[in-house]
């Protein structure tokens, strides 16, 4: 014992054992179910998609940050579940080499530009599917049926395009119900809508799968509960108004909570720590605030989507409502 | 639902390892150290010379002004040597040296008894600042100091404090157990002290003995309520035991006294009962001893000064021990070498060995996850403090986001899965700041 060496630190000498690489491959795990959704619907295409996405972000990631540092910071997960969710936005029929273009972009200028993990001021997924949509706004818009009996052997052609080249659809496209409810007016509440059976981005559809994975994270207290409740309450009480003031007008909040990527956003999207407010207060007026965005957007708006708009809004606005929501007093104090 | 504060954190407890441990005496050291300045405020005066031979018991350091106070010898022996020693903060302090004799029967020495009824409040006061004794929560505050009320103030409650939230501690516990009788005689020299007209003893749920043989002996001429606590840390921080208690809050740099308030651990509450009817110093206390490179766990009444490396051998330390700190593993600190002494706040040592220490994960940036904001028992922000830390803005901490509120508790860092040294850096611009003050 004489001779014994001791460790100086500082205290708290244990720590809870949650870490920043076990909260992000959780989210990975949470967002499984709904990728095998997808792979359900749409096939080989969403395969590719789907590993196209995540390995140009994770190769980007890995890139850059061996560009400036001995170490690559892939090893804590952000960049996995950056090209998840930017792939599961993606339409299914999305040439390949946009995916990879539209990942790069996202976790270059949307994250690693300001500082990698924890400084980027947006959702990485979300700034490379913004990119896309500018660029290459008739691709984000062209959408694949879902179920169509060859898709476990085929693939849609325009996936393969060449870069730069315009890419070639096949001529079996279809509608969204966004689509459809903005120039047509279809506002009718199907089974194929609530069960997801319905052409739209690779993970939009698939509302079950996307709440039991936000309630698994939510339990295992890696999801903040409230932002989504927030986003989703704003929006379903929103539309009811508006719905029973003008029912032709306006969809109801059925056909709102379960059309368009409003459930992927608001429980995946929305719920990045890095670009979401603090405190609970402070989500809860985040919250609302994207459920008010997407209800103007969707409503009044020239596009049928807003979710994507309405959190990269909201992100820029976070810091701000951080300032306002402070732990402790409250904000009208 | 039982009473406690918002917020807070809920590490593993380890308490099962010594509570069932009854309270056994440690053998006395050949060497003793005995710092002066053992509790916060001015060192006690050594009124003992080199060479001196002194009874277990004996007042051998008096106290150096009111916040001051007074040590006594823990053995009987000879003054070998007064000047520095090692410290548990690194730096050489001035202490007394005293030689066992040995073959001495170690009786302790006794003096004028303080009598419960016949003083009056000031003569209790001085008597337990001549007795020497402090928070034996860990805080070492001189307890006189507490009960000396103000002119303006006025205090209704006296509040006993057996939460104990400290992971591996288990020394309230036992004491409560154990010395039930010195509480009630405790609180009565405190109630007449403070003037408070009832008493309150907050005791977290994981203890329902202590509470059950507490409330079976409340003397019925006693106002005194026992009042068990949800087990959640830091629930024996002041502030969140009165906010549980009695739904006060302690403004922000205030005391429990502005909110009509004394409390007392319930370990100092058993020393006044057991000292001042017998006109004793306090010369020992009771520790507890845990951790996984212990082998000897358990809880003793070990004397003030014995060197830790004697009480470490003694336990029995693991040969790959790597790091043993001073009180719990959440506030308590590391210590840079064994040769220092058990002084009068000193709760427990707690060791770990190489397999808890190595296991520290590597740090990542901040995620803005807020853990930390909903661990912060003082809704502080610690996310944006360690922010304004990392850029090394210290005035902006304590300007506007409230530094100088945080007690460190540790709640934050505990729960940051980015594992950041928040409470570290809080430290750190404490000091920077106040070094540039003076």
């Amino acid at each position: 014992m004489s001779d014994t060496t001791l460790n100086i630190g500082s205290s708290p000498h244990i720590r809870s054992g949650h870490s920043v690489d076990l909260i992000m491959r959780n989210v990975v795990y949470a967002l499984l179910p709904l990728c095998a959704f997808a792979v359900w619907l749409y096939g080989l295409a969403a395969v590719l998609v789907l590993l196209v996405a995540v390995i140009s972000c994770v190769a980007t990631e890995h890139w850059l940050s061996r560009s400036r540092t001995a170490a690559s910071t892939i090893g804590d997960w952000s960049a996995v579940i950056t090209g998840l969710l930017y792939g599961l936005t993606l339409p299914p029929s999305l040439p390949l080499w946009m995916v990879a273009l539209g990942g790069f972009v996202g976790v270059a200028l949307g994250k690693y530009l300001f500082g990698g993990l924890g400084y980027n001021a947006f959702n990485p997924a979300l700034v490379g599917r913004a990119f896309l949509q500018a660029a290459f706004p008739a691709s984000l818009t062209t959408w694949h049926p879902a179920l169509l009996d060859d898709r476990f052997v085929s693939v849609p052609a325009s996936l393969l395009a060449f870069p730069l080249a315009r890419p070639d659809y096949d001529g079996i496209s279809s509608a969204t119900p966004l689509t459809l409810a903005k120039f047509e007016q279809e506002l009718a509440v199907t089974p194929e809508l609530l069960a997801g059976l319905h052409s739209g981005s690779l993970g939009e559809s698939g509302a079950v799968l996307i709440l039991a994975g936000g309630a698994y994270l939510a339990f295992r207290g890696m999801l903040n509960w409230r932002i989504p409740a927030a986003v989703l309450g704003t929006v379903a009480g929103a539309s009811a108004i508006a719905s029973s003031l003008s029912p032709g007008d306006y969809a109801g909040p059925v056909f709102m909570l379960f059309s368009g990527g409003l459930m992927l956003g608001a429980v995946f999207m929305a719920t990045d720590m890095v670009a979401s407010p603090l405190t609970h207060r402070g989500a809860i007026a985040y919250g609302v605030l994207i459920g008010m965005l997407i209800v103007v957007i969707r409503y009044w708006g020239g596009m049928p989507e807003g979710v994507m708009y309405a959190i990269l809004l909201a992100n820029a606005v976070s810091p701000h409502i951080d300032r306002h929501f402070q732990p402790g007093a409250p904000a009208w104090k | 639902m039982l009473p406690t504060f918002e917020h807070g954190i809920h590490p593993p407890t380890h308490k099962d390892e010594t509570c069932g441990r009854a309270i056994h005496q440690f053998p006395f050291s050949p060497l003793m150290e005995i710092p002066l300045a053992q509790h916060t405020g001015k060192p006690a005066r050594a009124i003992v010379r080199e060479g001196e031979s002194v009874i277990r018991g004996q007042c051998i350091a008096e106290p150096d002004g009111f916040m001051s106070t007074a040590m006594h010898a823990p053995v009987t022996g000879t003054v070998k040597r007064i000047g520095l020693m090692p410290s548990i903060r690194g730096e050489q302090v001035e202490g007394i040296y005293l030689e066992t004799l040995r073959g001495s029967t170690q009786e302790v020495g006794e003096s004028r008894p303080c009598d419960l009824t016949t003083s009056t409040p000031d003569e209790i006061i001085n008597a337990i600042q001549a007795a020497g004794i402090v928070g034996l929560g860990g805080a070492a505050f001189p307890t006189h100091v507490k009960l000396r009320i103000p002119e303006d103030k006025d205090v209704d409650t006296l509040v006993i404090n057996g939460v104990e939230c400290e992971p591996y501690l288990t020394t309230d516990h036992r004491v409560m157990l154990e010395q039930p009788d010195d509480i009630f005689m405790g609180i009565r020299y405190l109630v007449k002290a403070c003037g408070a007209s009832r008493v309150i003893i907050g005791i977290e749920a994981n203890k329902p003995d202590a509470a059950e043989a507490l409330e079976r002996l409340i003397p019925p001429d006693l106002d005194v309520t026992v009042q068990l606590l949800a087990v959640k840390y830091p629930q024996g921080a002041e502030k969140m035991l009165l906010k549980a208690l009695l739904g006060r809050e302690v403004p922000a740099g205030g005391l429990p006294l502005d909110v009509g308030a004394v409390v007392i651990n319930v370990a100092t509450t058993a020393e006044i009962g057991h000292l001042l009817p017998r006109g004793q110093g306090i010369q020992e206390r009771v520790i507890t001893i845990s951790g996984p490179a212990i082998e000897k766990k358990g809880n003793y009444r070990i004397p003030i000064g014995t060197p830790l490396r004697f009480a470490l051998e003694y336990a029995g330390l693991a040969e790959d021990v790597s790091e043993v700190f001073l009180g719990g593993p959440m506030m308590g600190q590391s210590l840079p070498s064994l040769d220092v002494p058990i002084t009068k706040g000193t709760s427990g040592f707690v060791a770990f060995t190489r397999r808890e220490t190595d296991a520290r994960p590597k740090s990542f940036p901040c995620i803005h996850c807020g853990y930390c904001v909903e661990a912060c028992p003082l809704f502080l922000n610690p996310c944006e403090l360690g922010r304004l830390a990392r850029k090394g803005e210290y005035e902006q901490m304590a300007a506007n986001q409230r530094l100088f509120e945080c007690f460190e508790c540790g709640a934050c860092s505990y729960v940051c899965p980015s594992h950041l040294p928040l409470v570290q850096s809080f430290r750190g611009a404490k000091s920077i700041l106040r070094k540039a003050q003076t």
